[in-house]
């Protein structure tokens, strides 16, 4: 959906009109380039290449330079694509925060924070063994049975298990617009987004 | 942390309390919403810390309800409170004086400080 690239900034809280504390992300959204259009022509999809987030001349590579240089914009840190803009964009259009000016709700995707190798507990949320004592030993955090005996003889594919945890996409829907900011791109979402501060975000309609 | 600061400027609401800190014996007015009414009640006490800055700044104040100790976490920059009294500035060495829920009776005194 379209949208645009952003970068978390921190999380805080602001007051609502009935003087409830709402828990709220700051988020720097745009100011995005579009660099470049895909058409059903030329690439078989329609699509818009949205940069963000300058970087310096010296630590982009030539082919993307030149890309850049396209598009009339200096070198950017993050490029995607996102489909479904409604409005004509031509490369070296600037998008901004104010594109989300009459929207209520939007969507946030991001990478979430590594957990690194995790057990069934943190994992998938299983409760493990509760007893310390009545026999059991060393069996706190356990998965417990994973299947039944010579029949199927095996472990069925998709078995929750222990394994990488966090650090990768994750896509939060539905958060309230709080406050938007123009004038710094902020934009202010209620509850939590994936990642940590400073890791890039796509905010989509 | 920079544009942190902007929302700090652009979205919390001017808190002006007076100022005090660990070791003080405050009374916290706060207004309590029952249904639609709207009544004030207070709490005095002694403030254990300030914590955070900004509109996310809390402070904690602490009493003696009878013999039970009674600690209330107030958010600094909350419209429900009306105002803050000062009753007594104590004289505390440290900021958080987290020592003082170990300590009763005689013990438990605050020298009052000497302008």
């Amino acid at each position: 959906m379209p949208g645009l690239i952003g970068k978390k900034i921190g999380m805080t809280s602001i007051y609502d009109n009935e003087g409830k504390n709402i828990p709220c992300t700051v988020i720097q959204a745009g100011p995005c380039v579009v660099t470049q259009i895909k058409t059903v022509e030329n690439d078989g999809y329609s699509a818009v290449q949205l940069a963000f987030d300058d970087k310096k001349v010296k630590n982009t590579p030539k082919p993307m330079q030149g890309h850049f240089a396209r598009a009339n914009t200096t070198p950017k840190r993050k490029v995607i694509e996102l489909k479904g803009f409604v409005k004509d964009w031509k490369p070296g259009d600037v998008i901004t925060v104010d594109y989300f000016h009459d929207d209520t709700w939007l969507d946030v995707s991001g990478i979430s924070k590594g957990k690194g190798f995790q057990g069934v507990v943190k994992r998938h949320g299983f409760r493990g063994v509760n007893d310390a004592t009545h026999g059991q030993h060393n069996r706190n955090r356990a998965p417990g049975s994973v299947g039944a005996s010579s029949y199927p003889s095996r472990v069925f594919k998709g078995m929750r298990m222990g394994g990488q945890t966090g650090n990768k996409k994750v896509k939060i829907l539905n958060l309230r617009v709080m406050k938007i900011i123009p004038e710094n791109n902020l934009l202010i979402l209620k509850g939590s987004v994936p990642g940590s501060n400073g890791s890039f975000l796509i905010i989509e309609k | 942390m920079n544009l942190m600061n902007v929302i700090g400027k652009e979205v919390a609401p001017v808190i002006e309390l007076p100022a005090f800190s660990a070791g003080d014996t405050i009374t916290v007015h706060y207004k309590i919403r029952e249904g639609n009414k709207e009544r004030i009640q207070q709490f005095r006490g002694t403030v254990l810390q300030r914590k955070g800055q900004g509109n996310t700044e809390t402070f904690t104040v602490r009493k003696m309800s009878g013999n039970i100790g009674v600690e209330r976490i107030f958010p600094a920059a909350s419209p429900f409170i009306d105002k803050i009294e000062i009753n007594k500035r104590g004289r505390v060495r440290r900021a958080r004086i987290n020592y003082l829920r170990k300590l009763t009776g005689k013990k438990a005194r605050i020298q009052e400080k000497k302008f």
